[in-house]
């Protein structure tokens, strides 16, 4: 860090316009910067001693190492490209402020999906390839395809359900006063701070098969019925059901959120030429609001499509699984840590990445339609 | 629930004509009935949270939170809990830890994504759009893709950082890239131009622009995405569990051994799980505005 921060006195002490010097600092600095950055995110993993093992300590270090380490690497970059003659440096910046994002887009996402389609033809230990092993073993897995049902169900009712309720609270909070709606709607988002595996936990107490401790199970013997251990009731799938009603209740205030703010957004005079034309408040709703907040609708559907697909926490914590409950994500996990079946896990996310490879072609259409 | 309710009181009694609120509207009744009822129904699960973390062990076991509720004064209640929790199972540890993979892991991302945003929005280039369809699309790629390749690169074979801290924040930044550059983007394509022209007209350099009036601007932007990320770092269970040693471990990676642990004290769970959910409730709440502003204008499209 410091010798980073001895660099620029450097620049002024040269302040002439000589080009070739400030090229010369620029690629200097940067590279002074980059190795500082990188060591001393190093030396924070590899030498926590030198740190006292303070961890506080470490993420000060981290954060400043890594905005200051960006904010220099940025400047030396620039007074870079600046030397070079002008039509050079204006053709050149943008690549230069782009490159470290999409650097660590490469490394994190792009390389490693390469990597995981590689070794989803390799065996355990990737060293050999096995062909086309590992995706038979899993389409001939029973657990896969049920796995897979599940997700499907997942997916056609997580994102309907809780987009038809954020539309419905949305609507209904929109006739309180400023303040009751204000409220009404703090209680419907918090659960959209709160973890997977925290959620979890709530809902363990509602779905408890204790008849005195469990809510559920307390509501239907208080009215003569049975008590259940809902968890692993598969009758009907509805311990997944029972899961869903979990994610949903976590989703819905960020469905309500983005599809409040579109419906304040309906103009009020296509509302009144409704009402003038005799229309009753149901057809205004289906024939006058939901048209136009449609592209809300399925931003939001869409995002929640995406969270359902990968779903995990949820039914890792309450089930792992178990009672035909399992999902494609948690199939993964089992295979790449429990079973030590690298070449399989590989190929399930391979399945997971076909799935959503519709949703990505439908953004990008999206995007490129926007941006016409 | 008291504002919600007070304005809940008072319609109720003339039928016919409507009453109206301060803004003129009409009062609608059904409104107030269906909202304080899908209120309660939304709060009645972590209620049972927060009342049951604070029952003593033996009435946990064997009667329901809300007969505590009904007998408030009849019930026992405890703090031991929370005791228990933060020394015994030693969550002051995995809070202290959340605290520093969160921090970090929120606020490394920002700087690269912005200066990444300002070229795509405020520069012309041969390959602009190619290379933001790209973001688009990776923005709805499964992490889970990353796991074991990343496992491969960071762990004892490759440079060996896996199980520190630096590994979870390294992770993170690259998986919250891709939200954050289309955040900011979206968000400064719709500050003005104009802004922009004239600073370069003064002689500006893109840097300058960017620091002195850009980054500015796009603030709430930036907490909007801060919040998000924090919430998502926060609350991540898969990376925590497998890119940290255990005596690293977050408090929901905790949270989750505890629930696995059979015979564990429900009471024990649910203080655990409030000390684990509090945290981003509260930063929740205090940036609220920013997300919420955040979400409806521009950063992510209507």
């Amino acid at each position: 860090m410091t010798a980073a921060v001895a660099a620029p006195p450097g620049a002024t002490r040269g302040g002439s316009p000589a080009r070739p010097l400030r090229m010369l600092i620029g690629i200097v600095g940067v590279a002074v910067v980059a190795w500082l950055t990188i060591n001393l995110f190093l030396s924070v993993a590899w030498f926590p001693g030198v740190y006292f093992h303070s961890r506080p300590l470490m993420a000060v270090v981290g954060m400043i190492a890594g905005l200051g380490g960006a904010a220099l690497l940025f400047y030396f970059a620039n007074i870079f490209v600046e030397s070079l003659p002008q039509r050079l440096a204006q053709g050149l910046i943008p690549y230069v402020f782009l490159l470290p994002a999409f650097g660590m887009i490469t490394l994190m996402l792009l390389y490693p999906t390469v990597q995981t389609v590689n070794y989803s033809f390799a065996n355990n230990d990737s060293t050999q390839y096995v062909g086309l092993a590992n995706y038979s073993a899993i389409f001939r897995s029973e657990e896969f395809w049920l796995s897979i049902t599940n997700n499907l169900l997942w997916l056609l009712i997580v994102p309907a359900v809780t987009v038809a309720i954020g539309v419905a609270v949305a609507l209904f909070a929109d006739r309180l006063s400023t303040q009751g709606e204000k409220v009404a709607k703090s209680f419907i988002f918090l659960p959209m701070a709160i973890s997977f595996v925290g959620a979890a936990t709530i809902w363990r107490l509602v779905y408890n098969l204790d008849a005195d401790t469990g809510l559920l199970n307390a509501i239907i013997t208080g009215f003569g019925g049975e008590a259940q251990d809902w968890l692993r009731f598969s009758t009907a799938r509805l311990n997944s059901l029972l899961m869903m009603v979990i994610l949903i209740w976590l989703q819905v205030g960020f469905a309500m959120i983005l599809l409040s703010g579109a419906i304040k957004g309906v103009p009020e005079e296509t509302l009144e030429a409704a009402r003038l034309d005799g229309a009753n408040e149901r057809q205004i709703f289906f024939r006058v609001v939901i048209p136009q907040i449609r592209g809300t609708i399925l931003t939001v559907f869409i995002t929640v499509l995406i969270l359902v697909l990968k779903v995990f926490d949820i039914v890792y914590v309450l089930t792992n699984g178990q009672a035909r409950s399992n999902v494609i994500a948690n199939m993964f996990f089992q295979e790449l840590f429990t079973a030590q079946r690298a070449g399989q896990a590989s190929a399930i996310v391979v399945v997971l990445l076909v799935l959503v490879l519709p949703v990505l072609f439908y953004q990008v259409r999206t995007f490129r339609q926007e941006n016409r | 629930m008291s504002a919600a309710t007070a304005t809940g009181a008072k319609p109720v009694k003339p039928k016919k004509q409507p009453t109206y609120m301060k803004d003129g509207r009409p009062r609608s009744v059904a409104s107030i009935v269906v909202m304080i009822v899908l209120a309660l129904l939304w709060t009645i699960p972590t209620l049972g949270l927060l009342v049951t973390s604070f029952r003593p062990r033996e009435d946990a076991a064997t009667s329901g939170w809300w007969s505590a509720i009904l007998n408030p004064f009849g019930a026992g209640w405890t703090l031991e809990n929370y005791g228990g929790v933060l020394q015994g199972q030693d969550m002051a540890a995995g809070l202290l830890n959340s605290i520093v993979v969160a921090v970090p892991a929120t606020i490394l991302p920002i700087m690269f994504a912005a200066f990444a945003a300002y070229a795509f929005t405020f520069l012309e280039f041969p390959g602009r759009d190619t290379l933001f369809v790209v973001i688009v699309a990776v923005m709805v790629v499964p992490i889970q893709v990353a796991f074991q390749p990343m496992l491969d690169l960071l762990g004892p074979n490759g440079i060996g950082i896996s199980g520190q801290f630096v590994a979870v924040w390294l992770l993170h930044t690259g998986f919250g890239m891709p939200l954050c550059l289309y955040t900011l983007r979206n968000y400064m394509s719709t500050l003005p131009t104009s802004v922009v022209e004239s600073a370069k007209i003064d002689g500006a350099s893109h840097y300058q622009t960017f620091w002195r009036l850009v980054a500015p601007m796009s603030m709430p932007a930036i907490a909007a995405f801060a919040t998000l990320q924090f919430l998502w770092v926060w609350n991540d269970l898969l990376i925590a569990k497998l890119f940290l040693n255990p005596s690293n471990t977050t408090i929901i990676v905790q949270l989750q051994q505890l629930l696995g642990t059979q015979g564990q004290g429900e009471e024990l769970v649910q203080a655990g799980a409030f000390i684990s959910i509090i945290i981003p409730v509260l930063v929740f709440f205090a940036l609220q505005r920013f997300f919420v502003r955040g979400l409806t204008s521009g950063a992510v499209k209507g």
